[in-house]
């Protein structure tokens, strides 16, 4: 009997081997790989493209006193805090509870502007923000036609311009998990707290958040680890500038690794970028945990 | 349960024949292939076109072999990466190549490139080519791995109207770094709207900053960047202090264009597109190439710009001998070190390089030829006014340290520059950064003061 069932256990797995064997070749591999070449001098050209040599913590304790990493550390986690956590989730949840209530035509034409975005290739969204950020763009013509100052975004304020572009291009993520979280809640809770006397803001903190907090946990965990990796949204905006003043991890791993052609030095930068990944994935899965507890 | 797992299994069995089936067919069942890699953008074709014709020359004349053209859209820095990522692995490193003159050392180091003397002995047209431009393609060890294609000089591009108009007589012919400043300040003072002498700076337009501004500067006041006899790179030098001051004097008295456009990565295209055909920008530095945009078929197509512009030398700091001072690029093919076909792939390379072929692309790209029996052509003397005052600078100009630490060198002396023109530093403390930077890529040994 055991065995039987060990068998067909065993067995039960082979429609997933496909799916497995794709994942450890195209997604582990790459990632091992990277690891192993952070540990080495590997370049992309010069005598280090030859014979790499195993140079064991070099390019960590590099990362250490280089000036740019710790800068380019914190702008990550500013990006990932303002313009995913804050910015794509807030606003996400907003739009999901308003349209709500909104009439069907005005949250059909919300919905789809929102959406529009999101749909764009990311090179498309990325010319589209550089467009309307730059020094003669559309928002500074906007603010002249208002008699404003039109200062020069991608340069005064690179990261402010590169956060709101990314909100702008990932909020209708955000919006479309929390209506359908929303859809699913059931109608008789919010009446009863509504008979129960609770105004609107208490209805959202103390019902409706509780009782979607699993799809908040997922949609944090999602927005963040795709923010994390944003590159062309940056490198076409600002290409980390100036002065290193949007770059974020992976510009700076792109920079070392192919710029200057030091792939030991980039990939170590990238580990750290997974590491850091890991750390909020790991925050976000014990908040799933307690959700479903 | 049992059914869909069986078909599950099948399935993937049923693919795994396929996939085998894949597998290449022996070699000698195959017609023999090159492959050739090289860079088109939609401003720049010329290279497309001298492949597409040597391609169908080359098959022509060997028949079963089949060359395979691998174009691929990008500026230079990304033709680069891509280019050394495709040559790390055998199997997808190409025949023959496009190659920057300035990584073709770093390259060989890598073993990238294969060593062409023994082929060069046995083609009569090497002789024609120019001993400096050859040397682009020779390594430390003294073998020749690239052949030149063409090369470029950098000058100083003027707006006749605009310096005119300011009462200054053209041609201009500026003698000494004050000069350039006199007249500046004299358009400035006779139309605030013009930018009157702006020089590339800051980390945004790259090798742009280095090779059209700053390198002009410094090696005009006796400095240099490497010291290639004893192969120390030069920290501490009183010539990088002015060089940045100059700068800093151009872009605080606002007789260049604001620090926010110069880091603006796309501001080479405002240079040519906009600000000079409009007249709005007095006199630049910028490569012999510039009337490649404006020509017919050009990106910025500009008629009568031959009246409308003028070019001058870059002059040195005080008017110190030579006088002048130029930077020089350039572009070579190379043969892959790994190539199944050496001789195949030389017999293309010489195809490609023939006299006609290299005439049509140096004209079409304006590039400063490198075979005299292309610079004899008077086709290639006539095809625009400029010819023969840049070409002429080819006796003053200085090629780029081309050794591995380059590129991280480079990327220190644009940093000071954006440094200085955003007022983050002085001049003094942005060379003390940048000496400190040096040291700290090529460690002290490699460094002198001077």
């Amino acid at each position: 009997m055991p065995a039987r069932t060990g068998g067909r256990g065993l067995l039960r797995y082979l429609p997933v081997v496909p799916a497995v064997l794709l994942l450890v070749v195209f997604l582990a591999g790459p990632v091992l790989w990277a690891f192993h070449a952070s540990f080495t001098n590997a370049g992309l050209t010069g005598r280090n493209a030859r014979s790499p040599e195993w140079i064991g913590l070099e390019n960590y304790l590099r990362l250490l006193v280089d000036p740019v990493f710790p800068l380019s550390l914190g702008l990550t986690v500013l990006f990932v805090l303002g313009s995913a956590v804050l910015g794509q989730n807030l606003l996400g949840l907003a739009l999901a509870v308003l349209m709500r209530r909104a009439r069907r035509a005005v949250s059909a034409v919300v919905g789809t502007t929102v959406v529009a975005a999101w749909v764009l290739p990311e090179i498309v969204a990325a010319f589209a923000a550089y467009a309307y950020f730059s020094r003669d763009g559309t928002l500074n013509q906007l603010l002249g036609g208002l008699g404003l100052d039109q200062p020069d975004w991608l340069y005064s304020w690179p990261m402010a311009a590169v956060v709101l572009a990314n909100i702008w291009r990932g909020t209708a993520f955000s919006m479309l998990v929390y209506r359908a979280a929303l859809n699913d809640m059931p109608t008789e809770v919010a009446e009863a707290a509504q008979m129960d006397g609770a105004v609107g803001w208490q209805r959202l903190a103390f019902i409706t958040l509780p009782m979607i907090r699993g799809s908040v946990a997922t949609n944090l965990m999602l927005i963040t680890l795709q923010t994390l990796a944003v590159f062309t949204l940056i490198w076409v905006m600002t290409a980390g500038g100036p002065a290193n003043a949007s770059t974020t991890l992976p510009v700076l791993a792109y920079q070392e690794a192919f710029k200057f052609g030091d792939i030991g030095y980039g990939t170590a930068v990238a580990s750290v970028l997974i590491l850091l990944g890991g750390v909020f994935g790991a925050v976000y899965i014990r908040l799933l945990r307690e959700a479903k507890r | 349960m049992r059914r869909p797992a069986l078909k599950t299994m099948s399935l993937i069995a049923s693919a795994l024949i396929v996939l085998t089936a894949c597998t290449p067919a022996a070699p000698e069942d195959r017609p023999k292939t090159l492959k050739v890699v090289y860079q088109k953008t939609d401003s720049f074709t010329a290279l497309e076109t001298m492949f597409q014709a040597a391609k169908q020359e080359f098959e022509a004349a060997n028949p079963g072999v089949l060359v395979e053209l691998q174009p691929i859209q990008g500026n230079d820095d990304d033709y680069g990466t891509k280019l050394a990522l495709a040559l790390r692995s055998p199997s997808t490193a190409p025949d023959v190549f496009y190659e920057d003159t300035f990584k073709v050392r770093s390259d060989v180091d890598a073993g990238y490139l294969l060593k062409l003397d023994s082929h060069l002995e046995g083609w009569g047209d090497w002789d024609k080519f120019d001993d400096g431009a050859k040397a682009a393609g020779r390594a430390d060890d003294g073998g020749t791995y690239a052949v030149p294609l063409g090369t470029d000089t950098r000058a100083i591009w003027y707006h006749r109207k605009v310096l005119e108009a300011a009462g200054i007589s053209v041609p201009w012919e500026p003698r000494s770094w004050q000069d350039i400043l006199d007249t500046a300040r004299k358009i400035k003072a006779n139309d605030p709207s013009v930018v009157p002498f702006s020089m590339y700076a800051g980390k945004g337009t790259g090798e742009g900053t280095v090779m059209q501004g700053f390198y002009e500067l410094l090696y005009g006041t006796g400095s240099t960047l490497y010291d290639e006899e004893n192969k120390k790179w030069v920290v501490g030098s009183a010539g990088f202090k002015d060089s940045l001051a100059f700068l800093k004097t151009l872009y605080d008295e606002g007789l260049a264009v604001t620090p926010a456009q110069a880091l603006d990565a796309n501001v080479w295209k405002k240079v040519f597109g906009e600000w000079f055909p409009n007249g709005k920008l007095g006199a630049t530095v910028e490569g012999s190439y510039a009337p490649s945009f404006w020509q017919d078929g050009g990106s910025y197509e500009w008629p009568g710009y031959e009246q409308e512009m003028g070019v001058a030398p870059f002059p040195t700091q005080d008017g110190r001998a030579p006088g002048a001072v130029s930077m020089s690029g350039g572009w070579t093919l190379a043969i892959g070190a790994g190539t199944k076909e050496p001789d195949l792939a030389f017999s293309f390379l010489s195809t490609a390089m023939s006299r006609e072929n290299s005439l049509a692309f140096t004209l079409d790209s304006s590039q400063i030829a490198v075979r005299s029996d292309v610079a004899d052509d008077s086709g290639y003397q006539a095809a625009n006014p400029f010819v023969k005052d840049v070409s002429e600078l080819v006796s003053v100009t200085r090629y780029r340290p081309a050794t591995s630490d380059y590129p991280r060198i480079s990327a220190a002396v644009q940093e000071a520059t954006e440094a200085v023109i955003t007022g983050a530093r002085s001049p003094e403390q942005a060379a003390g950064d940048y000496d400190a930077a040096v040291t700290d890529i090529v460690g002290g040994d490699n460094t002198v003061r001077k």
